[in-house]
């Protein structure tokens, strides 16, 4: 295959074989561990804000609330009720999958920013219900103890790097499955949706059902990241359904780029680092943070994948607009001929 | 049999009859026309028939089925293609991937056929390109193919855009002023595309302001006027009728001199 050429597909090799290979260095530092681990979870979700906003152009702002549903799906349901991880996990995927679906059929009855206004308050009535109906909830005394996912008896996911790896295998599916997206049919939908919604609607597609299955894939993958993040902390509370979080995935993606396959993982991990260099500085990281990302917005709006991509994409298109070109003339059948030079001094024109 | 049939049309936007009471057939293997001065309700005829508008009266039925009610994507899929006045195109892709969008209403296959790459996700994917590839070379751009949308000019778009209908494989195309935008010398080809789309066994239905191209193409014009009938006929029928050299070629010399 060709893909194995493509600059695109090497990048983003490179920085998952990077990030493989976190546990051998920093092993034997749980902290530092524990916040590469949550930066996956985050990478999880924002893959699922990628499917809804970078590829097909709605702004969700409800993502931080299905963090929570899967989050506290999977803490309430191994402490109070004490099932299995795995089982509890099933659940938190159907539960977002369902709710995901429901408040889709309302939400994408909005458009723009209406449809953002409106998403915002499903992720604000998620965080309200978590954080008052106490007695389901703790509310803000939160859930110890969330179980570690079961291993069978063969692996043993209570150590740092058994969890890192294990989560890393969860998102790698997870970029797979963009990966796949992308570069199908369905990415092609999505993407004609995003570009406009009319045109898409005159070649026959059905613009209303496939933002309804993007809105609640986005929401399940929300959920999963949020599952592991309870699992990962051990110990959750309100601010894992919190509408910062959505802001927070909101910047993730905006840094890595949004409808590019690397880009949720770049950006999750950048931001990150970010956070944890600028800790001691605590909520006034924010005025450090707020310039670097006005300045990313405005000079690489497609974010750091977007902007090296836009490169690679350049160069790309340059080749094959050459081959073509050349094809076509080596052909140079004779019907065509006056079509090709009316065309071309009109092309000089247009320049 | 007829391919499209419209019987008593209407649709009314308020107290206003954008249009009213259209009868149209569409004999399959022809071109046929919609002529008629600005506001006659040519486009919202288009958008009745393809479905963007629902009629507030009257049938639509093409292949024999009833499509009165039909939403877009369902039209395209039972065969009923179109084209935009304003040229539409995806403008951030290439002119390959833009037609490719225009199978999209044609693969079955979904999410999980791309995630484990069935046999069906692979036999697709070719067909798709395949049939894209042959549409821009049926419309002339095929050496285009890679080129952005936003970079090519705007004839090469306005065949782009045929071609993106064409994949679609549609019985029917609907071409929204095709030439609008294309200087006059260049018609003729364009002429010359549109005519061999019979051939290829898809029947047009066309709006056009430029009249020497249309008298030139058309095996059957109708003429509206606010909204109504004004007359139907061949070329030369109509370009004898007094009613329509009042309305509409009358008024357009005046507007001339």
């Amino acid at each position: 295959m060709n893909g194995l050429k493509n600059p695109r597909v090497i990048g983003t090799l490179v920085v998952l074989l990077l990030l493989a290979l976190t546990p051998v260095v920093f092993g034997n530092e749980n902290y530092i561990m524990r916040v590469v681990t949550v930066g996956l979870c985050s990478a999880i979700a924002v893959y699922g804000m990628n499917i809804i906003l970078g590829f097909t152009g709605q702004l969700s702002l409800a993502q931080g609330g299905f963090f929570g549903i899967g989050a506290y799906a999977v803490g309430l349901l191994t402490t109070d009720y004490d099932w299995s991880f795995w089982s509890a996990f099933a659940a938190a995927v159907v539960g977002t999958a369902v709710i995901g679906y429901l408040s889709g059929l309302i939400a994408l009855r909005t458009k723009d920013e209406y449809f953002a206004i409106f998403t915002m308050a499903i992720g604000f009535i998620i965080y309200l219900t978590i954080s008052r109906w106490e007695s389901v909830t703790h509310a803000h005394s939160g859930v110890n103890n969330v179980k570690f996912p079961e291993g069978g008896g063969i692996l043993d996911f209570s150590t740092p790097t058994a969890m890192f790896y294990l989560v890393f295998v969860v998102l790698l599916v997870t970029v797979y499955i963009t990966f796949a997206i992308r570069r199908s049919s369905v990415g092609r939908t999505l993407l004609t949706i995003r570009t406009s919604e009319d045109l898409a609607d005159a070649i026959g597609v059905s613009v209303g059902m496939s933002k309804q299955l993007a809105f609640a894939a986005s929401a399940v993958l929300g959920g999963v990241g949020g599952a592991f993040y309870a699992t990962v902390v051990g110990f959750i509370g309100p601010d894992a359904a919190s509408v910062d979080k959505t802001f927070e995935f909101l910047m993730f993606i905006l840094v890595g780029g949004m409808g590019t396959v690397a880009g949720p993982l770049v950006g999750s991990m950048i931001v990150t680092y970010l956070f944890e260099f600028f800790q001691d500085f605590q909520a006034y990281r924010f005025i450090v943070l707020g310039p670097i990302i006005i300045a990313l917005v405005i000079f690489a709006p497609r974010g750091i994948v977007g902007y090296l991509g836009g490169f690679v994409d350049k160069r790309n298109r340059k080749k094959r607009v050459e081959a073509a070109r050349s094809e076509a003339n080596s052909k140079s059948s004779a019907p065509h001929d006056t079509t090709d030079a009316s065309a071309s001094t009109h092309a000089e024109r247009t320049k | 049999m007829m391919l499209l049939e419209i019987h008593g049309l209407g649709k009314r936007f308020g107290g206003l009859d954008a249009v009213k009471d259209v009868d149209l057939d569409v004999e399959a293997g022809q071109i046929t026309a919609v002529i008629g001065p600005n506001g006659a309700g040519k486009s919202t005829l288009f958008n009745l028939v393809h479905g963007f508008y629902r009629p507030t009266s009257g049938t639509v039925t093409f292949n024999g089925r009833n499509i009165t009610q039909s939403s877009p994507h369902s039209t395209v899929a039972d065969g009923i293609a179109r084209t935009f006045q304003t040229t539409h195109l995806f403008d951030d892709t290439t002119l390959l991937e833009n037609v490719l969008a225009g199978r999209i209403v044609r693969s079955k296959s979904n999410v999980f056929d791309a995630i484990f790459h069935t046999p069906r996700h692979r036999r697709e994917t070719k067909i798709n390109h395949d049939t894209a590839l042959e549409a821009l070379e049926f419309c002339g751009v095929s050496e285009y193919r890679n080129d952005l949308a936003s970079n090519v000019p705007q004839e090469v778009q306005k065949r782009t855009a045929v071609a993106m209908a064409l994949a679609t494989e549609p019985e029917l195309i609907l071409l929204d002023e095709p030439a609008g935008g294309i200087p006059e010398e260049e018609t003729t080809d364009f002429g010359n595309l549109i005519r061999s789309l019979p051939k290829r066994g898809v029947s047009v239905l066309l709006v056009e302001h430029k009249m020497s191209m249309i008298m030139d193409l058309a095996d059957k014009i109708l003429v509206l006027d606010h909204g109504q009938k004004l007359a139907i006929g061949t070329p030369e029928e109509i370009q004898s009728n007094p009613d329509v050299i009042r309305a509409y070629l009358g008024s357009a010399k005046d507007e001339e001199n």
